[in-house]
């Protein structure tokens, strides 16, 4: 095989893998999406979050240590013991479930009935208050992640795959770490799927997004669920966290994979969840081609940061509702 | 004197419609414009211009532009920084192109160059609506960001890739470059923020304003009312992008003097734009002052207090900053979703009725 | 329309009826599998007062979203003024003098009662955007002259003291008459209103009754209205179309329809007698 194809061959891999995390980011939102109407900005955020909130409980970080020392002139900065991964993954889960029921009851069970627009305005709000939030918690340091997931390239494929090619071609190039990601998406997106499918929250949380007014009617209530979807969410943007951290430390540009997520999310439509994934996909190889093939050659390289939109805008022109998403019929 | 309107009839349509009903309104509106116009420019140092009144009047205009389309016309954007960045690379090109040409002249060509931009990404607001359109606006955002990063042609083959304002004048003023005095600086902002916020002014209580909100609030039966949505909303594209376009040629010659595009015009500068529309009223003039006030005055106000005061370390102050900008937004959008501008006019209403409530 | 006006006819109250305006051709819409109107003709005539009446999903409203040009059937023709009418987007459609209300109010709840009654003028407002932003001109003297219109129109519908309120604090029976005002405010030579007395009061009723009697009296506009209220509707109306279930299945003066077997069966004959 020409060698050419066979780098195509391994930008679309690494394309999918790539793909696979928006599709996670996505997901996030599709949840929250179905069950509620809103269009969480803050997913992003909230992944970034969970990654810091990770980090600090496993390396024994004191909260708000730099506010502590500015205002008492102290110098706290660790209590000085290390928590195992597992159980710092377990602590943080926990604190996205207490966040899920804060939002609720504060700002949510305020915004009942508002328009779409301002929901997401205020997810918007949620979002930079969250920032500052984490940042002032544990530092706006970028951090380590490391929760023993295998990092680097596989050598055992790399090897296997060098005969393919010619003199210039030393076998594909995979990341472990990409691997296990999509491995853990796929479990996850089971995992919910058959949560919502097979289990009693689940059928209620569709039957939210259904018809929020039905389901209060036949006793589901509303606002246990939308603490279950955000706490899902919160467990999403956890898991990706963890993905994305690994891979590329936890900094502040962890939240802007949230902005990735959008055009996947306007491919694959707001509430579909194999809508997500696909998109996510598509969107994954696609920007990676487009960058290998044009971008890079062509167009001075960079294509990334903007090719997803373009591609959703164009898409949205024709099909305003997404691959996935159910048409709407107009009525006055 | 009293805030009263018994006694003050109107006698004609004219006089009906004129944007300050009221007597004490229209005497403190002529108040502000002698106070701002006569006396700062005489008492204005270059920390006063370059920390408070230059990015206030420069945000008042960008806050205008994005209320017009997104208070007015309902049509949210997250592009503004993008479209900022297109009036200032314009008017960097017709600055260096065009030597002797009046700073005026290119300013306002800046800004026609954004409105032409402007309705291009406006386009795809026929068929997408609501937070689609939002995300939409992205695209414009990081596609004219990387535009003015990659081409050469736009910084002028500038080996930093930054674009640096030359020297130039008004009337043989100077206005952009490091030997401009701040007071001139700030004239030559607060020119365009007056003329433009009259032309809102004018254009929201007109036709075209109507159209617009009427798409806002209830797009088909706009539509089957008589108005052209395309229409519509390409004019209010227009319209705001040309503000918009204003304020970006400004923020870069007269404000920076140099810039760089992902830094000065980021995704940063689009939720800042929208912080201030929110948080100031949207669908209001007044509003958007308000809210670019806010939100310049209030790092000022932090920075000083926490920094200066008790001496805490900037990046405390910054996070800081976030989570009261954020706290505010949601509290805004669940207590006063039309701002500071509604709370202003709820006094207004209890002072007219003052002392007697009922 | 020479020959339309030949079988003209002055009615028992004294008013002239014209020839045919528009008229609907064999209209079959379908979202989907589910058909809404099935093969539907009828005429509306100059001056007159048309009532569309059928029980709840008969296809009452989405017959007047077909007049809006709202939604576009797929078989059938609408001829407007002795024409085939084009395709057309609603907006065009309301350029054409064809005025509407709806069935859920739709007014600008962010606007005034004035702006919003205005805006049933920007069809006769043409001044440019340049005109506009800078208040001077056509915009200003255009704004000036289409006020006194609409002032015309608040006085006639006696809404004088709320001209200046927001239109979100009204009450519901004050948002459908402002929203009749916006229709009206467009000087139509077609009034459709989707049911312009739901959910009001006897009283509410009746002074509704009284505006649109008076609208068609002294305006001479030609009126198509959908109404529940089956005594308002034999009253009002000139005419009468009854539908089921997307089918026309009757359709004459209202004694003529009161007395029709299938409409008894059933319409009338299931609610009450």
């Amino acid at each position: 095989m020409p060698d050419q194809l066979l780098f195509a061959i391994e930008v679309t891999m690494n394309g999918l893998m790539a793909g696979v995390l928006y599709a996670l980011v996505a997901l996030g939102f599709v949840l929250i999406f179905k069950a509620s109407g809103i269009f969480n900005y803050a997913q992003g955020v909230m992944a970034l979050f969970a990654a810091m909130t990770l980090v600090g409980i496993q390396n024994g970080q004191v909260p708000f240590a730099h506010l502590i020392n500015a205002v008492f002139g102290t110098e706290v900065h660790h209590f000085g013991w290390h928590v195992p991964a597992i159980l710092a993954i377990l602590l943080t889960a926990c604190v996205m479930v207490l966040f899920a029921w804060i939002v609720e009851r504060y700002v949510l069970k305020h915004l009942v009935g508002q328009p779409d627009i301002i929901l997401f305005m205020a997810t918007i709000g949620l979002a930079y208050f969250m920032e500052g939030f984490g940042d002032l918690m544990w530092g706006a340091d970028i951090k380590k992640l490391d929760v023993g997931l295998p990092q680097g390239g596989s050598f055992w494929l790399e090897e296997n795959t060098a005969w393919l090619g010619g003199e210039g071609f030393y076998g594909f190039f995979i990341d472990k770490l990409d691997m296990v990601a999509t491995v853990v998406a796929a479990i996850l997106v089971a995992s919910l799927v058959a949560f919502s499918q097979y289990t009693k929250q689940g059928r209620a949380m569709r039957a939210v997004a259904d018809d929020h007014q039905a389901a209060l009617s036949v006793g589901v209530s509303l606002r246990f669920i939308w603490v279950l979807v955000w706490s899902l969410a919160g467990f999403v943007a956890l898991v990706a966290g963890i993905m994305w951290g690994a891979k590329s430390g936890v900094q502040f540009s962890l939240s802007l994979i949230a902005l990735k997520a959008l055009p996947v999310l306007m491919l694959g439509g707001f509430t579909s969840i194999p809508g997500a994934i696909v998109g996510g996909l598509i969107i994954g190889v696609g920007e990676k081609l487009f960058e290998f093939l044009i971008g890079a050659p062509f167009l001075g390289g960079a294509t990334e940061n903007w090719f997803a939109y373009m591609l959703a805008l164009l898409f949205l022109v024709f099909r305003p509702q997404g691959l996935f998403g159910e048409k709407i019929i107009e009525r006055v | 004197m009293l805030y009263r309107e018994a006694g003050d009839f109107k006698t004609s349509y004219q006089k009906d419609s004129q944007t300050f009903p009221l007597k004490f309104d229209r005497m403190g509106y002529w108040t502000v414009m002698v106070v701002a116009f006569l006396v700062v420019p005489f008492v204005i140092n270059d920390y006063w211009a370059n920390a408070v009144a230059v990015p206030f009047l420069i945000y008042a205009i960008a806050a205008l532009g994005l209320n017009i389309l997104t208070g007015y016309a309902g049509q949210v954007s997250l592009g503004t920084g993008g479209f900022m960045a297109v009036g200032a690379y314009a008017c960097y090109k017709l600055m260096t192109m065009f030597p002797e040409v009046s700073m005026l002249v290119h300013v306002v060509l800046a800004g026609g160059i954004t409105a032409l931009v402007g309705v291009l990404f406006g386009l795809p607001s026929l068929r997408i609506k609501g937070f689609y359109l939002a995300v939409a606006t992205l695209a414009a955002q990081f596609f004219l960001v990387w535009l003015f990063n990659k081409v050469p042609w736009f910084y002028n083959y500038s080996a930093s890739g930054q674009i640096n304002a030359p020297e130039r004048t008004v009337f043989g003023i100077i206005v952009t470059g490091p030997n401009t005095e701040a007071w001139a600086k700030y004239l030559f902002c607060l020119i365009f923020v007056v003329v433009l916020a009259w032309i809102a002014r004018n254009l929201t209580r007109g036709m075209t304003g109507r159209k617009w909100m009427a798409i806002r609030d209830m797009d088909i039966a706009a539509e089957i009312i008589g108005v052209n949505p395309l229409m519509a909303k390409l004019t209010a594209f227009a319209v705001s992008s040309f503000f918009v376009g204003i304020a970006g040629a400004l923020f870069f010659s007269i404000y920076l003097g140099a810039a760089e595009v992902g830094e000065a015009f980021g995704i940063q500068k689009s939720f800042l734009i929208l912080f201030m529309i929110i948080i100031g009223g949207l669908g209001s003039i007044f509003g958007s002052f308000a809210g670019a006030a806010f939100m310049v005055l209030m790092p000022v106000f932090l920075k000083n207090v926490l920094v200066g005061g008790l001496g805490w370390p900037t990046d405390l102050a910054a996070h800081l900053e976030f989570i009261i900008v954020g706290g505010l937004i949601v509290v805004f959008l669940i207590l006063e979703p039309h701002g500071l501008a509604q709370l202003w006019r709820l006094t207004k209403e209890k002072l007219r009725l003052w002392p007697f409530p009922h | 329309m020479n020959d339309m006006s030949a079988d003209s006819y002055v009615t028992e109250d004294g008013r002239t009826i014209g020839g045919v305006v528009m008229e609907m051709k064999n209209i079959t819409l379908r979202f989907g599998g589910v058909v809404a109107i099935k093969d539907i003709s009828f005429d509306i005539r100059e001056g007159e007062i048309r009532a569309i009446i059928g029980p709840n999903g008969a296809g009452k409203s989405s017959m007047l979203n077909v007049i809006s040009g709202f939604y576009k059937p797929q078989e059938g023709e609408v001829m407007y003024r002795g024409e085939k009418r084009p395709p057309m987007k609603p907006y065009q459609v309301a350029q054409q003098g064809i005025a509407r209300t709806f069935q859920n109010i739709a007014l600008f709840d962010g606007m005034s009662v004035l702006d919003n009654i205005m805006t049933g003028r920007l069809n006769s407002m043409n001044a440019s955007l340049l005109s506009q932003a800078v208040w001077w001109g056509k915009a200003q003297k255009e704004e000036f002259e289409n006020r006194e219109k609409v002032e015309k129109v608040i006085d006639f519908l006696e809404i004088q003291a709320i001209r200046k309120t927001p239109v979100g604090r009204l009450p519901y029976g004050l948002k459908k008459r402002v929203e009749l005002a916006r229709a009206l405010a467009a000087e139509p030579s077609l009034l459709l209103l989707d049911e312009p007395m739901a959910g009001m009061n006897v009283e509410e009723k009746e002074d509704m009754s009284r505006f649109i009697l008076d609208v068609n009296d002294e305006f001479g506009t030609t009126i198509a209205l959908i109404e529940h209220d089956m005594g308002v509707v034999m009253d009002l109306s000139d005419r009468v179309v009854v539908m089921d279930y997307g089918k026309k299945i009757g359709d004459g003066t209202p004694d003529e329809v009161r007395n029709n077997q299938d409409v008894i069966d059933a319409y009338l004959g299931v609610a009450h007698d």
